[in-house]
């Protein structure tokens, strides 16, 4: 009998659970042409609905004529403020406590924006219309810089606001002024900076730019008048939490709201928002009783919805002549556009900015942050980010470089002094978070032998004398990283979004069979849940990942949870599944038990099965344990294997990364060639490896888009540079560089498999790695700051500002 | 504006429908012909989501009108395999995690297709600037070249165990 | 981005694409590959009510050499154009430069004719068509025309067409010699920051004819007149090639946009020429 029982490595094997890279599930249709995106949906009398924007970034809207537009043959509706006024629908919440113009009322802020909604029998009628529409606008001047939001005469955005002194964030200054937010302590650490040995100070500006998914954003909106439910089919990373707005801002109950989100053609933080196209599908549905579909093309996705970064950061870093730092001190000034859309959690305006401590023990610090509006588009979103971590890691990863040059000490040595060591963990930081666990040290050298760092150096200094000989025209850059994130938001005591706790959740169903169906509150757009979760499930319950369907997305079906972004599914759903796992777990036990004639505490678990303890041969596998709880009575015990579980996690989770980043820069042509990519990752339990690989190589290509190239643009007048992708940089396959990647593993001491989370880890840290490289390259002609994207033109600057072309 | 009465070979099957001749060829597909594989990604033609096979060249569907694609043979995602047989390039971009969204997917497909008929055993650099005209958000292109690299050392050996 | 109506119109002759494009004026345009056009229609920022597909005129396709002399249809594609390897031994200068324009997929459509006679400053063949000397055959309803490349074009979007012509072929003499084709840009699919093509013959140690054009660099192409004097009868010194390169930047007139203020971009010309001259004169 014993011999026929598989040994536990090869029954663990046949399960593809944590640690095995499991060939996706998604793939079969994606390859075949058969995934379900929002476009691809049809419904029977469908309409289409398309906007008219406003060409100028700062206008009165004097007068709407749509009788042009009414008249083509196959339009519906024509939309505007007015028509949705009575509804109280011209304007809706942000996710950041503001409000929003769904459809421009008395005036637009930005160009693009939202004016009227066409509604017609086809996208080319509706297209037709569009252009019919007459709006009569009074231009005003525009506010493009937030550095003169303030002054006097600036022109004022916000008119519906202008004198509420109060803002969702506190007290506002000026109407322009949206939020001061604080963090830290200012006294404390403006007297270390103040008597410091050695301090850097410079201006670090995060430049906008957009997630840019290759899908764009859309929605299909379909109110069934006869039986009083809406159906929302569309892009939302938080289907659930849309489902709350809507039904908030629509007055419709929420049982009678059914959200859909379909598959996802990559969000990034840009299908987080709520956008007026959704608030329009909807209105036009109710209003035609009919099925609207709207799909964002590339201009209006670019121009309209969710830009990300912009933050002027000015930081002073101090430290003892030996490089310890002893203080670290921020004001960020942050364009949010022309509403504040951010997607932050509600206590922290900034996000989670007062990561900017990064991987170092910091003894004081202090961080203040001013919202500002302007007449660009609104958003502000976390693109492949937990909340401007990406901007906290580049800010601290660029000062360090300047304390290193004012030290004239070598970077990867300034790091490893100031390190947060491993016997500190958790680790209390000095703007209020706790590190739950890292391991800097190993990491940093295993990436620096991994590069060969001592003779890259070597290298670099030869490359520098060939060069001032005149022997080369090209400068070696070595650009170092390492990064601390804080995802898995979040904890509810202090993590909600428009008050909706940051929890997630997981349902699962065990089959008589012995097969499975789990649902998440989350929904993936590319990330593979329905591979990965299955696998998490799978060495929790035993039954092969192969034999469980993984659903997401449908709010009618899902249990409630506050979506996928902020690199918070595994953290935070991931543990849900885990935690719903074990509740079926304990169950099986029990039905065990009773099958095995012992007592509960008598089993144990092995794999796929509970055996009696001290007699393995004696076993009830899942299968027939599945079987017998739909088929037996058993005493005390329900039917049917279920179990649910909402996980509200006790803190986030602290990935981490060492990155280097070689290149190769032409001081003539400004042309950077990336030698070089080497990227650690620490993300604690490791689920599944092939699809960490993918997403790493996944963010750094788009951190190398942001610091290379990549920039949401506008000239002063207002007007976006970069709407289309002629110009907003997204780099191919030919100038994508090829990556190394490596790993150590650091579980989550508080998550139920140890697992952190890793989707953003590589934008966050691959950014500092491209931009410290650049600056790296020319450090020894005396270039301290010199902002991004670092495009042909900007670097060529650099080294015309550093006199290099003179020769 | 009065409909044209369109005849396109797709997928290998004759197929006929009105169109307007301003309507793009990547509306047509996925309209009129409920062909959903190609996608609508940047319509500028950067991006390459739309990529179609047209008389044996790869095109970007969303810079075509429909009125000039009449009398075309076309295949798309849809027409390179089926659930029974998948094309090796399907198999490959499943085996070496060639995808994650999917979206961009079968355009990369199509053009991949196109390029090992061209090249049948290209070097990386060369399946780089080939499939230079189809962006991804997703992958960063390296499992997509490993994939396509795959693929052809998959079908040459394949066409060697005929010979 | 969805295009206003039109109607369509595939005649099988030059004759009836000419006679089509008379009947209509500026209310007709041509299309060849369209991807320059059919994005301006998207846009709506072209009005016209008839397109005139020439894709049907068996006549306006195919590259044939006779003697010396390469004549190209003009709706021949540049995958056409790179794939040809007669034309790939007679004039390498032109698959190298067609292998630089846009991607894969345009390359596949874009044709020659169209990239030469729209008038888009940011298009490889216009100053590629300079540097080679080219003639352009105009139709119209009068006849047969021909204009050089080097007066062809007036300003961005203007040419010597006039709007009843179709440009149907191109010719020009095969290359010998050196020839590069050199282009600086921001990422595949993008215009030049800076272009230059070169061709250099030489007659032992001397240079005996040379030819340099720019892409991008004005708002036409630009034939470098005196940049070819600096070099034709030098021994294409250092000295010779520096004072080429300044005549030809000089000769410049670039705009600023996205890709860099024009103090950047002349000194990107400058590299780009030096180096397509250097590479010219190594293969020559």
């Amino acid at each position: 009998m014993n011999e026929m029982i598989p040994p536990k490595a090869e029954r663990s094997a046949a399960l593809k659970g944590l640690g095995t890279s499991r060939k996706r599930v998604e793939d079969a249709r994606f390859t075949q042409g058969k995934g379900n995106f929002i476009d691809d949906l049809k419904l029977p009398g469908m309409l289409f609905g398309d906007f008219v924007r406003s060409p100028y970034p700062h206008a009165y809207v004097k007068s709407i004529n749509t009788d042009a537009a009414l008249a083509v043959p196959g339009v519906v509706a024509v939309l505007t403020a007015a028509d949705l006024e009575p509804l109280g629908l011209h304007w809706m919440p942000t996710l950041a406590g503001d409000k929003q113009m769904v459809l421009a009322d008395g005036k637009v802020l930005f160009q693009g924006q939202e004016v009227a909604f066409v509604v017609a029998s086809d996208r080319y009628v509706a297209a037709d219309a569009v252009e019919l529409v007459e709006v009569d606008y009074e231009e005003l001047p525009a506010l493009v810089d937030p550095f003169k939001a303030e002054i006097k005469g600036a022109p004022i955005l916000r008119e519906d606001i202008a004198d509420n002194l109060e803002g969702a964030h506190g007290a506002r200054r000026h109407p322009n002024h949206i939020f001061t937010w604080e963090s830290g302590e200012k006294e404390q650490t403006e007297a270390a900076i103040g008597e410091a040995e050695i301090v850097a100070e410079e201006m670090i500006y995060y430049h906008r730019t957009h997630p840019c998914p290759l899908e764009t954003c859309g929605a299909v909106a379909s109110m069934d008048k006869v039986n009083g439910k809406l159906t929302l089919h569309g892009t939302f990373q938080a289907p659930h939490a849309v489902r709350t707005v809507a039904s908030l801002i629509s007055g419709i109950a929420e049982h009678n709201i059914r959200v859909i989100s379909p598959d996802i053609g990559g969000g990034f933080g840009n299908k987080v928002g709520v956008y007026p196209g959704y608030v329009c599908s909807i209105v036009a549905s109710i209003v035609t009783g009919k099925p609207v579909k709207w799909i964002e093309d590339r201009i209006e996705n670019l121009t309209s919805t969710a830009f990300a970064r912009d933050y002027w950061m000015q930081g002073k870093i101090s430290a003892t002549k030996e490089g310890k730092i002893t203080g670290l001190w921020c004001h960020t000034t942050a364009d949010h556009g022309a509403f504040d859309a951010c997607a932050d959690p509600t206590k922290f305006p900034a996000g989670f900015m007062n990561i900017c401590t990064g991987s170092y023990d910091i003894p004081t610090a202090y961080l203040c942050v001013d919202g500002i509006y302007t007449n660009k588009a609104p958003g502000g979103v976390a693109y492949r980010c937990s909340f401007r971590v990406t901007e906290a890691a580049y800010f601290i990863e660029r000062m360090i470089e300047m304390l290193a040059i004012k030290l004239k000490m070598d970077a990867a040595e300034l790091r490893r002094i100031n390190f947060i060591k491993k016997e500190q963990f958790p680790y209390q930081s000095a703007l209020g978070w706790e590190y739950d666990s890292g391991d800097y040290h190993t990491a940093w050298e295993k990436a620096l032998e991994a590069v060969n760092y001592t003779e890259l150096r070597k290298e670099q200094t030869q490359r520098l004398e060939d060069f001032k000989a005149g022997a080369t025209r090209s400068l070696m850059g070595i650009g170092l990283c390492h990064f601390t994130e804080i995802v898995g938001a979040g904890p509810v005591k202090n993590c909600d979004i428009l008050g909706l706790g940051m929890f997630d959740s997981c349902e699962i169903r065990i089959h008589p069979t012995g097969s499975a169906i789990a649902r998440l509150g989350t929904i993936s757009q590319g990330q593979g849940h329905a591979t990965t979760f299955a696998q998490i499930l799978a060495s929790e319950i035993g039954i092969p990942a192969d034999d469980i369907t993984l659903e997401e997305g449908d709010t009618d079906t899902a249990p409630y949870g506050l979506g996928t972004y902020g690199s918070r599914s595994t953290p935070v759903a991931g543990a849900a599944t885990a935690m719903a796992g074990r509740k079926i777990r304990a169950k099986a036990q029990m039905i065990a038990a009773y099958l095995l004639e012992v007592h509960d505490d008598d089993v144990e678990w092995d794999v796929d099965r509970f055996a009696v303890k001290g007699a393995p041969e004696r076993f009830k596998t899942m299968k027939e344990i599945a079987f017998a709880s739909y088929s037996q009575e058993i005493p005390g015990v329900e039917p049917g294997l279920e179990a649910v579980s909402y996980y509200d996690p006790p803190n986030m989770t602290y990935p981490f990364g060492a990155y280097i980043c070689v290149m190769d820069i032409n001081v003539d042509t400004g042309i950077a060639d990336i030698r070089t990519f080497y990227a650690l990752d620490d993300c604690g339990t490791r689920i599944n490896p092939m699809i960490i690989e993918g997403q790493v190589h996944g963010g750094l290509t788009e951190a190398f888009a942001i610091s290379m190239g990549q920039e949401l643009a506008y000239d002063d007048m207002g007007n976006v540079k970069t709407g289309s992708l002629m110009d907003f940089f997204i780099p191919t396959s030919w100038e994508t560089p090829n990556y190394i990647t490596d790993f150590t593993t650091t579980p989550s001491p508080h998550h139920p498999i140890g697992a952190k989370g890793v989707g953003e880890s590589p934008n966050v840290g691959g950014v500092p790695a491209f931009s410290n490289a650049v600056h790296d390259a020319f450090r020894s002609f005396g270039l301290t700051q010199s902002h991004m994207p670092h495009d042909h033109w900007r670097i060529w600057k650099i080294a015309n500002d550093l006199g290099l072309h003179d020769k | 504006m009065e409909k044209m009465h369109l005849k396109m070979t797709v997928n290998g099957e004759e197929m006929e429908t009105l169109a307007e001749p301003r309507e793009l060829l990547i509306h047509v597909l996925r309209e009129r012909l409920n062909i959903t594989g190609p996608h609508i990604g940047c319509e500028t033609s950067h991006c390459g989501a739309c990529t179609i096979d047209m008389d044996g060249k790869s095109v970007k569907s969303c810079t075509v009108f429909a009125a000039q694609a009449g009398g075309a043979d076309i295949t798309t995602i849809e027409g390179l395999g089926n659930p029974d047989n998948l094309h090796v390039l399907q198999e490959m971009f499943k085996e070496h995690h060639g995808l994650q969204c999917g979206f961009c997917t079968p355009g990369m497909i199509t053009r991949a297709y196109r390029l090992l008929q061209e090249i049948p055993d290209p070097t990386e650099e060369e399946v780089r600037f080939g499939m230079s005209g189809n962006l991804c958000r997703c992958t960063g292109y390296q499992n997509i070249v490993k994939a396509i690299m795959a693929a052809a050392t998959e079908m040459n050996a394949t066409k060697e165990a005929a010979q | 981005m969805i295009p206003a109506a039109f109607n369509y119109h595939r005649p099988d002759t030059i004759e009836g694409a000419v006679k089509l494009i008379n009947e209509f004026g500026d209310e007709a345009r041509v299309v060849a590959g369209g991807h320059s056009l059919i994005p301006m229609m998207k846009l709506r920022m072209t009005g016209l009510s008839h397109l005139v597909d020439l894709q049907g005129i068996g006549g306006l396709k195919g590259i044939s050499v006779d003697g010396d002399t390469i004549t190209i249809g003009a709706m021949t594609t540049q995958h056409e154009l790179i794939v040809h390897k007669q034309l790939s031994s007679r004039a390498p200068i032109i698959a190298e430069a067609a292998l630089q324009i846009a991607d894969p997929q345009v390359r596949y459509v874009g044709t020659i004719g169209g990239n030469v006679a729209n008038g888009d400053p940011g298009n490889d063949m216009p100053g590629l068509m300079q540097c080679l000397d080219a003639i352009y055959s105009l139709q119209g309803p009068s006849g047969q025309r021909s204009v050089p490349a080097r007066t062809f074009y007036e300003a961005a979007y203007f040419t010597e067409r006039e709007e009843d012509e179709i440009l149907t072929s191109i010719s020009f003499q095969a290359t010998g010699g050196g020839y590069a084709y050199e282009k600086q840009k921001r990422k595949i699919g993008d215009y030049a920051t800076a272009a230059a093509g070169v061709l250099i013959e030489k007659d032992g140690d001397k240079c005996s004819a040379a030819s340099i054009a720019l892409t991008n660099l004005a708002d036409t192409p630009i034939y470098c007149e005196a940049a070819v004097a600096a070099l034709v009868g030098t021994a294409l010194d250092p000295g010779d090639v520096g004072a080429a390169v300044k005549a030809a930047v000089d000769a410049s007139d670039p705009s600023e946009d996205n890709r860099g203020p024009i103090e950047f971009k002349k000194h990107i010309a400058g590299v780009v020429i030096r180096c397509a001259i250097e590479r010219a004169i190594e293969r020559a």
